[in-house]
Parts: structure tokens; C-alpha cells; sequence
């Protein structure tokens, strides 16, 4: 009775309209910045709101890529993103181990400090972070972003990596000690490896991160030679605001690494979101 | 576990305990505190001391301690008011939609039909979609030229013509409003739907049995479970919402006349385009303090109306 009764038709028809709903209210802005952006320029301002364009061309990307400097923003985007992943994996994992196979004193202290620096309002230390970079002599440098994003990066990597790290049964490296490894070879030749995949979701949410942060990277680089790809492309927002085929191709190719980590990290979303839940 | 009756067994057994509790912990943890000192805890202390100093990088000279000058600046600053009154509208505006279709969505992908694994991933792309492009996406959607929105609104009666709404002191704010909504539905639809998926399914079987109706289970199983759920998740993500000033800085950069000057953005601005530190660590000290106070009382709320 009680199935007979949801198989009712409405509920039915319902079901799939939301379901139509969600793909659309998704996929839309991203299927228009991909339209606008294979849209021939001559066309735009009497196609441009039309839900298909008439003709297609690759000739924005051409541009986007041999005449402009973005083929440079987006090698430093993927340096400092992939630099700022690696380096906050590592650290967070060491963290990570240590909160989730260890009792110690100070331990609440030290998660709650760990929490604090994901509540406060992070551009309350843009300008101690501007004084202090430019006083080493590191601003419009690469490195200066790395250590920045990685500092910022690994309490929530380290909640997540703890998590990965509380799946794995503590035997496993009771077994290896009692057989006379030491606890950090037992940890390198026994838990990593079965950690694996959490150590690749983890990079994965790092390079993310690293990749759409803006507003440090606005404040510590001005010099065109070591702009990430988001402060390149407001730049060449405002001093071109009217080449619309180039910007949204730009924005195209800056989607295509974050699609890539998104497909590869996407099966771990729900661990990390809530393991991390401060963070979005 | 060691059976330690003798002197020196002891003195071994006490050595691996401070090993094992004391010094090793530490070992796997110094990289990761180092760094969060050095780089978040440490600023963090000369942030709050620079709002009590005339820092400006535009005049230079030596900073000089004012005291309280700065907050007294801020308490007659009309821009600080506007500014915390946007950032209401903009945090309970962006969360009150977020919240309700994400947890549609959840309850959705908590159900069966065919495709859902696709279905499932299409609809969280928006997460990993890096938010200076979702600024610019929306930013591009709202331009009557290259934009199809306007010309919708006005075709449903909303607008009056085609206009652009982020020129639009009264219409601007939910610009970056739907920009955010569309960012943030996954990750409350994510978080929402591991805690439904952590329901026993026997309590639905047994409602069932019992008679009760889809809705009366939704109201009588569901909520209440997912109760704890959503006030940590709701009460975090306002504190991250009221700090998040990328989508408005890049699509209206808190114009027109500051109508979507958030005080996040306003903060930016200042140290960013007037290079005025110690202005700008003031108006940061008040957000801490505010996103303190409304921590402090949500707490105590919850311990007086939800019984654990």
C-alpha cells in the first residue's frame, strides 16, 4: 500500500522536474561562459544573448593563448598550486598521523588552535602578511604565495588526512613494531601506502584551494611576470573589458585543472567536507 | 602491558612512556605548528596591534601608536554601518537559499532514479569552479550585452527593461548573492546528505508499518535527526559567509555607492587599493569581535533549547 502510494504519478513528475532544475541551475553559467567563448567576435553583440550562437570558432582560444600572457599565468597558477598541494600534504600528514595514533598532553589545546585559524577572518592578516613579505624582500615572488597558501591550508588537510588516517586500523602498525620496525618505518612502509588514495584527495583539495585564491595573491603580486592566473585575468578584465570571446575563453581554460582535480577528488568530497566541515 | 618489576625495566618502560606520550607526538607535529605560527598565529597578534597605529603606506613615515583613535574613527565612519548592514543582508540572504536548495538536493540524491552517480556529479561542479570564475561567470550572466539574465527578468515582469542590476544600488547585492548561492548549494547538499545517509533505514520501515505518511516521517525522522547536523553546519558556514569578499570584490567591488560593501570588502579595499593597514586591521578587529559575540550566543542557545 504505503509503495503503491509514493509511486503516485506527481510525486514522480515532481522528482524529475527537480531534478531537471538542479542539472540546469548548474550547468547553465558554465555552458554560457563555454557559448560565449566559441562565439566569433563579429557575432556577439547581435547573437550575444541568444541560447546558441550561429557559428562556432576556436579563434578566442588562439588568441588567449599566443598573443596574450596567460599561457605565463597559468604555468605560475599551476607552480604555486601544485607546490603549495605538495608541501602542505606532507606537513598535514605528519599533523594528521599525530592527532589520529596519539594521546598526548596539550592535545585539545592544539586542535583548537587548529580551529581557531579556520573561524577568524583571514584578511585580517593581509596587511601583517604584506609587511612581513616585503620586509624579507619576497613580494611579487612565487614563493612568498606557496608558504602563504600552504600555512593557510594545513589545518583542514590535517583533519582530513586524520580522518583517512583513522580508517586504517592501528594493528596494522602494531603488527610492524612488534615485528621491529620502528613507528616511522612502520608509518612509511605500511600505513602510507594504504593511505594512498587520501593522500592523492588531499592534494587534490589543496590544488583546488590554491588555484581560485584571489585576494592574497592580488596583494603580494603587481608585477605582470608572476601573476597567478585569477590576478592575470582580472587585470585583463579591466583593461579589456570588452573582448568578451577572449576573457571567457581565459575562463574556459582556467576551469580545465579544477575539472580535472574535481572528477579525480570527487569521490572523496563527502570526507573531506564534513572531516573539514570549517571549510568550505 | 609491560610488566616492569624491577629498576632498570622501569626506568625503560618510563623511557618509552615519555617517548611514546611526550616528545614523538611533537616530532610529527612541529613542520605544522611552526608553520601556522609563523604565518597565521603570530600576524594574527600584529594585526590587532597595527589598529591601534596610523600605519599608511602611502605616507610614509614612522608608525606612531594613536590608541584608540582608529576605533573611535570607525564608530563615526557611516561607511562601517552600511557596511555591516549589507554584510546581514548578504550572509542570511546567500545562506537561507543555500541552505533550503541544498537541502533539497540532498534529500534528492538520497533517493533512487537512474544516472544518479552523474547526476551527483554535474550538480557539485559548482564547488571546484574557482570562485574569481564564478565571479566573472555571474558578473557576465548580468550584462544585458553578452547576458541572457536581464532580458529573462524583464520578460517575467521583475525589471522593468533589460538593465544590468549590479548598477542598481537597490538590486545589486543579490548579484553576488546568486553567485554565492550557486557556489555554496553543493556543500551543504554534501554535508546534509552524509548525516541523512547516517539515519538507521529501520526507522523509516517502521514508520512505515506504522502507517505514517512521507511528510510525517520527513517531520518526525528526519528533521529531528538531522538536527545537530545543521545547526553546527548553518552556525560555521555564516561565520565563513560574512568573511567570503571574493565574489563581491570582483563583480561590484562594493559599489554602487558602497551598496554592496560588505565589511569584508571593505576591509580588502582599504589595505589593498588605500594601502591604510591600520584602518584596515581596525575593521577587522570589529569583525572578529562581532563573529565572536554571534559564536558565543548561538552556543548558548543551543545549550538552553537543545537538550543532549
Amino acid at each position: 500500500m504505503a509503495v503503491v502510494a509514493r509511486r503516485n504519478p506527481l510525486m514522480t513528475v515532481g522528482k524529475y522536474a527537480a531534478i531537471l532544475f538542479y542539472l540546469t541551475f548548474a550547468l547553465f553559467p558554465l555552458y554560457w561562459l563555454l557559448k560565449i567563448s566559441i562565439t566569433p567576435d563579429q557575432l556577439i553583440f547581435t547573437e550575444g544573448t541568444a541560447l546558441w550562437p550561429t557559428d562556432a570558432t576556436l579563434e578566442n582560444f588562439g588568441k588567449v593563448i599566443w598573443q596574450t600572457d596567460f599561457l605565463r599565468f597559468f604555468w605560475n597558477s599551476l607552480i604555486v598550486s601544485l607546490a603549495s598541494a605538495a608541501i602542505t600534504t606532507v606537513i598535514a600528514a605528519g599533523a594528521g598521523y599525530a592527532f589520529s595514533r596519539f594521546r598526548f598532553r596539550g592535545q585539545k589545546l592544539v586542535i583548537a588552535l587548529m580551529l581557531l585559524t579556520q573561524m577568524f577572518p583571514l584578511l585580517m592578516i593581509i596587511a601583517p602578511i604584506y609587511k612581513i613579505v616585503a620586509m624579507l624582500g619576497l613580494l611579487n615572488s612565487l614563493s612568498s604565495l606557496v608558504l602563504v597558501y600552504t600555512a593557510f591550508n594545513i589545518p583542514f588537510a590535517t583533519f582530513l588526512m586524520q580522518s583517512f588516517f583513522d580508517g586504517i586500523p592501528k594493528d596494522l602498525e602494531d603488527a610492524a613494531m612488534m615485528d621491529g620496525c620502528t613507528r616511522f618505518q612502520a608509518l612509511r612502509k605500511v600505513i602510507l601506502p594504504l593511505t594512498l588514495p587520501g593522500l592523492g584527495a588531499t592534494l587534490g583539495f589543496i590544488f583546488t584551494a590554491a588555484w581560485s585564491e584571489v585576494l592574497f595573491a592580488l596583494m603580494l603580486i603587481r608585477s605582470e611576470d608572476s601573476m597567478t592566473f585569477p590576478v592575470g585575468m582580472l587585470t585583463f578584465v579591466s583593461k579589456f573589458s570588452v573582448d568578451w570571446g577572449q576573457m571567457m575563453a581565459a575562463g574556459v581554460l582556467a576551469l580545465i585543472p579544477s575539472c580535472l582535480f574535481f572528477i579525480f577528488i570527487q569521490r572523496y568530497l563527502v570526507q573531506g567536507l564534513t572531516s573539514g566541515a570549517v571549510k568550505g | 602491558m609491560t610488566q616492569a618489576t624491577t629498576a632498570p625495566g622501569a626506568t625503560r618502560a618510563h623511557q618509552r612512556f615519555v617517548w611514546a606520550h611526550l616528545i614523538e607526538p611533537w616530532l610529527y607535529l612541529t613542520p605544522a605548528l611552526v608553520l601556522i605560527g609563523l604565518v597565521m598565529l603570530i600576524p594574527l597578534v600584529v594585526g590587532v596591534s597595527y589598529s591601534f597605529q596610523a600605519i599608511m603606506l602611502l605616507k610614509p613615515g614612522q608608525a606612531e601608536w594613536v590608541g584608540f583613535d582608529n576605533y573611535l574613527a570607525l564608530w563615526s565612519d557611516k561607511k562601517f554601518w552600511i557596511s555591516l548592514e549589507n554584510t546581514l543582508v548578504w550572509t542570511f540572504g546567500s545562506l537561507f537559499f543555500q541552505f533550503t536548495l541544498g537541502l533539497g538536493l540532498a534529500l534528492l540524491l538520497n533517493t533512487h532514479f537512474p544516472l544518479k552517480r552523474l547526476f551527483q556529479a554535474i550538480v557539485f561542479l559548482p564547488w571546484a569552479v574557482p570562485t574569481f570564475l564564478t565571479a566573472l561567470t555571474w558578473a557576465w550572466l548580468f550584462n544585458p550585452v553578452i547576458g541572457p539574465l536581464p532580458h529573462w527578468l524583464a520578460a517575467v515582469g521583475i525589471l522593468p527593461e533589460p538593465f544590468n542590476i549590479l548598477g542598481d544600488p537597490d538590486l545589486a547585492i543579490w548579484g553576488p548573492i546568486a553567485a554565492n548561492i550557486w557556489f555554496g548549494v553543493p556543500f551543504f547538499a554534501i554535508t546534509l546528505l552524509a548525516a541523512l545517509q547516517s539515519i538507521p533505514s529501520e526507522l523509516y520501515e517502521a514508520a512505515e508499518i506504522d502507517g505514517a505518511s512521507a511528510w510525517q516521517s520527513f517531520t518526525k525522522i528526519t528533521l529531528p535527526f538531522l538536527a545537530p547536523m545543521i545547526a553546527i553546519t548553518v552556525m560555521l558556514r555564516t561565520i565563513w559567509i560574512a568573511n567570503f569578499a571574493d565574489l563581491i570584490f570582483i563583480m561590484t567591488g562594493g559599489g554602487p555607492a558602497n551598496s554592496t560593501q560588505i565589511l569584508s570588502t571593505y576591509i580588502f579595499t582599504t589595505a589593498f587599493k588605500k594601502l591604510d593597514f591600520g584602518y584596515a586591521s581596525t575593521l577587522a578587529v570589529a569583525l572578529l569581535f562581532l563573529l565572536f559575540v554571534y559564536a558565543v550566543v548561538l552556543l548558548a542557545l543551543r545549550r538552553r533549547f537543545v537538550r543532549v
